[in-house]
């Protein structure tokens, strides 16, 4: 599903690369925790899958896409294929629970039917079952970061991305986010996560990749968060 | 592509960013409309010069009855004799194309017909009271009129020699500087207007980037990212022209309609000449905030 190949990416006037030599593979229907101090690469390889970066020499292929061969008017059908969740939720705060999810499938042109039937189902999904109207300033920050989710498998994603989605929610609201990520998970949507929650890994017991300085030090099938932190 | 959804989104952004939208809309509907009027200038300065060129140049009124110069009264009228002796004389010189000898029936007749607005001017004047005259073309205007001038004046039988050219050039003068004015005015405000487009466009693009942001992220194309944007720019460069488009109307009616009291002929501009310049106005319009906002938006909303 997410296929790179020796990638190493150098960000202009700057002499370390953020990716040095990356390469691995992610199959279909994985979960994969991205681990790793800030400046190890975690939200590069992110951006890269994205295509919001190019990658300075490598390869990258997802969801069977040569990155390097896709034009640039093709990207938002690339990105139509990826959800992305991150920290700071990202939420209109002048629509609803319901305009902000059905807002991603609005502006892919879906039409009016199809988004009135699928958004209510996703939304129970996320554990938000009778808030469609609320705004997201009358939710409590796990329930922006469900919506949030919400949003970003509207659309049924081949691939989700979560950029430390438990970065600004305390311990016990982790979880529940965990557990919808996983339930994601279990309909066959890959799940990358980039995250610095140590008992979130631990408890989930999936495959870890830990970044340091751009380079994988660790890539484990049913790993922990690691000693050193 | 759901209409509704854009226009929803272009509702809230032309709100947000009210002062702009509005500043945008009057510097459009003044520049437009100066553009407009200098157009309109061009036209009436076109329509009259057309009326005038293949007339005459030069004009040698001669002595009547009633002409009350000196020199008519100490000769008396033109006889026939010093009528075809100036003829012959005229003809002779090099610098003459072509002389035309108008009699006071020809001359009535044109009278008549020049002021057919004016039936109460043009009954009070008696057909003995319009001279004949020579029409005279001549080969270069600027350079042969005096020689040709001073080969008649003074002959017993000339009242006056009248330079038409120079008559009109002043007129002239007056118009292309007046219409050179309004152009130089609108093409500044038209500089201005795409600066203020740009900012507007900007500035919402700025107000919405949280959006915007979150289009490209759920993959929106950059067509859809950018629609409400240039729709915003298209719909404020209309409300501009609409604006224009009356006051273009207001030059036309209270401005260069009240023209033609100076003159004898016809010198209105038609209806479908004052549409002409509006739909202009609008095309232009549009392509200027359209283009502006498209150009912004490649800049700000680069992916």
């Amino acid at each position: 599903m997410i296929h790179f190949d020796n990638v190493t990416k150098t960000y202009p006037n700057q002499n370390r690369p953020a990716l040095e030599n990356v390469t691995l593979d992610v199959e279909k229907g994985e979960f994969v925790f991205l681990v790793g101090p800030s400046g190890s690469g975690k939200s590069t390889f992110l951006r890269l899958i994205l295509r919001e970066e190019r990658p300075s020499e490598g390869r990258i292929h997802v969801a069977g896409k040569d990155l390097a061969r896709l034009t640039n008017w093709k990207v938002p059908y690339l990105r139509r294929r990826i959800g992305c969740v991150f920290q700071d939720f990202r939420l209109l705060p002048n629509k609803n629970v319901y305009g902000n999810v059905a807002f991603a499938l609005q502006v892919i042109g879906k039409p009016r039917r199809f988004i009135r039937k699928v958004v209510p189902e996703v939304i129970d999904l996320v554990g938000l079952e009778g808030k469609h109207e609320r705004m997201p300033d009358e939710l409590s920050g796990g329930e922006q970061q469900r919506v949030a989710v919400a949003r970003a498998f509207v659309n049924r994603p081949m691939i989700l991305l979560a950029d430390e989605p438990t970065g600004n929610i305390d311990p016990a609201t982790s979880i529940g986010i965990m557990k919808v990520l996983d339930r994601i998970n279990r309909t066959g949507t890959t799940v990358v996560m980039a995250t610095h929650d140590a008992a979130i890994v631990d408890s989930m017991r999936k495959r870890v990749i830990e970044l340091e300085y751009g380079k994988v030090v660790r890539d484990q099938s049913r790993g922990v968060y690691g000693q050193a932190y | 592509m759901r209409a509704q959804f854009v226009l929803q989104e272009v509702w809230t952004g032309l709100r947000r960013n009210l002062t702009m939208t509005v500043a945008l809309v009057v510097v459009v509907a003044i520049s437009l409309s100066l553009l407009g009027t200098g157009l309109l200038f061009v036209k009436q300065v076109d329509d009259t010069r057309t009326y005038w060129q293949g007339k005459v140049q030069l004009s040698i009124y001669l002595c009547t009855t009633t002409s009350v110069s000196p020199q008519c009264r100490q000769n008396g009228p033109a006889t026939q004799s010093e009528k075809d002796q100036i003829a012959t004389d005229l003809r002779q010189l090099p610098q003459v194309q072509h002389v035309y000898y108008e009699s006071q029936e020809q001359a009535y007749a044109h009278f008549k017909q020049d002021f057919s607005r004016d039936p109460q001017f043009t009954s009070l004047v008696t057909k003995s009271e319009i001279p004949d005259s020579f029409q005279v073309k001549l080969v270069n205007t600027q350079a042969d009129y005096s020689i040709v001038a001073g080969t008649v004046q003074g002959r017993p039988g000339v009242d006056q020699v009248v330079d038409d050219a120079s008559i009109l050039s002043k007129f002239y003068a007056l118009l292309d500087g007046a219409r050179n004015a309004v152009l130089i005015i609108a093409i500044i405000l038209i500089i201005a207007a795409v600066l203020l487009v740009a900012n507007t466009i900007r500035l919402s693009a700025f107000n919405r980037r949280r959006e915007t942001s979150i289009m490209r992220l759920v993959g929106a194309s950059n067509f859809y990212v950018q629609l409400p944007f240039l729709v915003e720019g298209i719909l404020a460069g209309l409300c501009g022209w609409l604006i224009a488009a009356g006051l273009l109307i207001a030059v036309k009616v209270l401005g260069l309609d009240s023209l033609q009291q100076y003159f004898p002929y016809n010198v209105q501009l038609s209806a479908a000449d004052l549409v002409e310049v509006i739909v202009l106005a609008m095309v232009m319009g549009v392509l200027l905030c359209g283009a502006t906002s498209f150009l912004t938006l490649r800049r700000y909303l680069r992916a």
